[in-house]
């Protein structure tokens, strides 16, 4: 955050601040430099750093396989099999099979899928959430400042899983879609919270005084020199998001709260998997693992995002 | 300073007192108690019903914001949150409860706290270094994990390191062993040896969590030009950092530390619930699962008064560190 000049121009270059904005709306930047855009600078970082792929590359597997993996099995997530059940995972079954002979391999395919859809929709949607109220909030101070702040510690008061579990019973009757909705509006609050601090550190800096006095609007002066500064937060909290929203589904789905049947996830697939966990490790092992090998893959992603777009956190960096 | 950090109290107590009053409005007209009471072989009696839940105060069918009403005038001159649907107050279970579920909380989120913000430091000043990444990939994996399934797999290396010593050391079903001598010493002994897990479930979930924020802060910090002046004054690097950076990088986690005590209140109720203590995080889970209207306004209160308390502590702490605040 100590040398936000770097980041603020919207094309990336490091140039003086009023001048390289150009009176042209359509100025091109010359070909002969690639290498000083913010999204090539971007590239280079990340190519130095096996992490991300080894991240990146796990997670698109396991993406591909929710969707494709059940292919070339010949048992659906809903199908019994009358004659395996308890049964250790074999060549008919990959995974093993649980007591009322359901094929393990084809749940954990649809469970992962299931859970990677919410997770994903409702961490995104947080984010976006959070990034708007808090920049807001810092960004104007005064009255809408209080108001934001009397709100998101009005939220917090109760913890946000704590309102999850109240408003559970209510979406027992409705799909599965609504618990998007849900995650997503009760987990924003902390990020806002930070997202503000930070803006109102920004508010008075020489580059956003100058903006303003160069009379760009104050929707223009958030998303083009607030939220920049504020990216690597976002970005590693958007990721954190998914993986949380992801925990939260499966925390619900769990106790019997999220997903409801018929349709399955990874929480359900635990919950059923979790009495016989000592004695039929695979019923436990095989979403879990799904899910911490997705989960973890997420976050080393974004952490090795966050270092290549956070040009002061680098592996320049002395 | 004083009156600020008061006026942030008396802040704070109306929202826990409006939070209450919304939650109980929520699960009044969220749950239905009576489905309790349908579809029973043989039926019961609607009439017998409809007095049960009457005498609870929680009969759907009676507008909410009357039986808010009569809840919150109950609760004023009363000071009592009812009773559950099992017929006993709520306020008396709560706090024969609250004492299990606060020496887990309590212990875990300070050994957290401190665990997590020595590690975020220390992968921060390490970066990329051995240690760094050990601590990285480490706590990758933690936040990956859901509390419940973390605990799941430290009961089944419990028990496999119970059946290699080949005695019961490490207990781990319920909160105590029940016909314990009641002298002080095997007292404790049980109680740590059945607090060990959870705590360190607890324990590592929060800091993982932790060092992440500490670490990006810090690295945030190290960058600062003032950290390069402090060097160049003359201090050593390592008073340098524990000075300037140290002190200045702890100042957003005391906020962080505030608001993620949720998450730290959510991973004790699972774990509560996974290890089968008898304690708010049960009694949370059954008031909702069984519709229990009162029972789920007392537990969203005491949840709401723990985060009044650390919101309090963590404002405090805030002012102690940042002299701006102060002024």
């Amino acid at each position: 955050m100590s040398t936000p000049d770097v980041r603020v121009l919207p094309g990336g270059e490091p140039g003086p601040g009023p001048g390289a904005e150009g009176p042209g709306p359509r100025r091109r930047r010359p070909a002969a430099s690639p290498g000083t855009s913010r999204a090539a600078m971007v590239q280079r970082r990340l190519r130095s750093m096996p992490r991300f792929w080894v991240g990146a590359s796990i997670l698109v597997l396991m993406v591909l396989w929710a969707l494709f993996g059940n292919i070339p099995n010949i048992y659906g997530p809903a199908d019994q099999d009358p004659f395996a059940l308890s049964q250790a995972p074999s060549l008919q079954h990959w995974f093993g099979t649980d007591r009322i002979g359901q094929d393990l391999y084809a749940q954990v395919n649809s469970g992962l899928r299931k859970s990677l859809v919410i997770g994903l929709f409702a961490g995104l949607l947080g984010t976006a959430i959070a990034a708007v109220v808090g920049s807001v909030a810092g960004y104007l101070g005064g009255k809408v400042e209080t108001v934001i702040v009397w709100f998101i510690n009005f939220l917090l008061v109760l913890p946000a899983f704590y309102i999850l579990l109240l408003f559970a019973p209510a979406l027992r009757g409705l799909s599965w879609v609504a618990i998007i909705g849900i995650v997503a509006l009760f987990s924003w609050m902390v990020t806002a919270q930070v997202v503000k601090a930070q803006t109102k550190s920004l508010r008075d800096r020489e580059f956003v005084k100058a903006a303003r006095f160069m009379g760009l609007s104050t929707p223009v002066i958030i998303a083009r020199h607030i939220l920049p500064n504020v990216a690597s937060l976002l970005i590693v909290d958007a990721t954190l998001g998914v993986v949380g929203a992801i925990l939260a589904e499966t925390s619900l789905s769990y106790f019997g709260l999220g997903v409801q049947p018929p349709d399955v996830s990874l929480g359900t697939l635990l919950a059923a998997g979790t009495p016989g966990a000592v004695t039929r490790p695979w019923v436990f092992v095989f979403p879990a693992l799904a899910l911490v090998l997705t989960l973890t893959a997420t976050s080393i992603m974004a952490d090795a995002l966050r270092d290549a777009i956070d040009p002061t956190s680098g592996a320049g960096r002395a | 300073m004083l009156s600020y950090i008061l006026r942030r109290v008396v802040n704070y107590v109306v929202l826990t007192f409006l939070a209450t009053v919304c939650a109980y409005m929520l699960t009044s007209a969220f749950m239905d108690p009576t489905r309790r009471y349908q579809g029973r072989n043989p039926p019961l009696d609607p009439e017998s019903i409809t007095r049960t839940v009457d005498e609870l105060g929680v009969n759907p069918d009676v507008p909410v914001l009357e039986r808010t009403g009569a809840w919150l005038h109950r609760l004023v001159t009363e000071g009592s949150f009812g009773r559950t649907i099992h017929q006993t107050d709520v306020l008396t279970e709560m706090v024969a409860r609250a004492g299990v579920s606060l020496r887990l909380l309590v212990v875990g989120s300070v050994l957290a706290a401190v665990l997590g913000v020595a590690l975020g430091v220390w992968g921060a000043v390490r970066q990329y270094r051995a240690a760094d990444s050990v601590i990285t990939y480490a706590s990758y994996v933690l936040i990956a994990t859901p509390t419940f399934v973390g605990g799941v797999v430290l009961m089944i290396l419990a028990t496999r390191f119970n059946a290699a010593v080949g005695e019961q050391v490490i207990r781990f079903t319920g909160a105590y062993t029940p016909g314990v001598p009641p002298e002080f010493w095997p007292r404790l002994a049980d109680t740590v040896s059945h607090m060990l897990l959870p705590t360190i479930a607890l324990t590592l979930f929060g800091a993982a969590a932790y060092s992440r924020y500490q670490r990006s802060m810090m690295l945030d910090v190290l960058n600062a030009d003032y950290i390069r002046t402090a060097r160049a004054k003359g201090r050593t690097r390592t008073s340098a950092l524990w000075r300037h950076g140290v002190r200045v990088a702890v100042i957003p986690m005391t906020t962080y530390f505030a608001y993620s005590f949720g998450t730290l209140l959510a991973g004790s109720t699972f774990l509560e619930v996974v290890f089968s203590w008898n304690g708010m995080g049960q009694f949370t889970i059954d008031a909702v699962t069984q519709s229990d209207v009162n029972a789920a306004t007392g537990a969203v209160f005491f949840a709401a008064v723990l985060v009044l308390i650390s919101s309090t502590l963590s404002e405090i702490l805030y002012a102690a560190l940042d002299p701006r605040v102060r002024s």
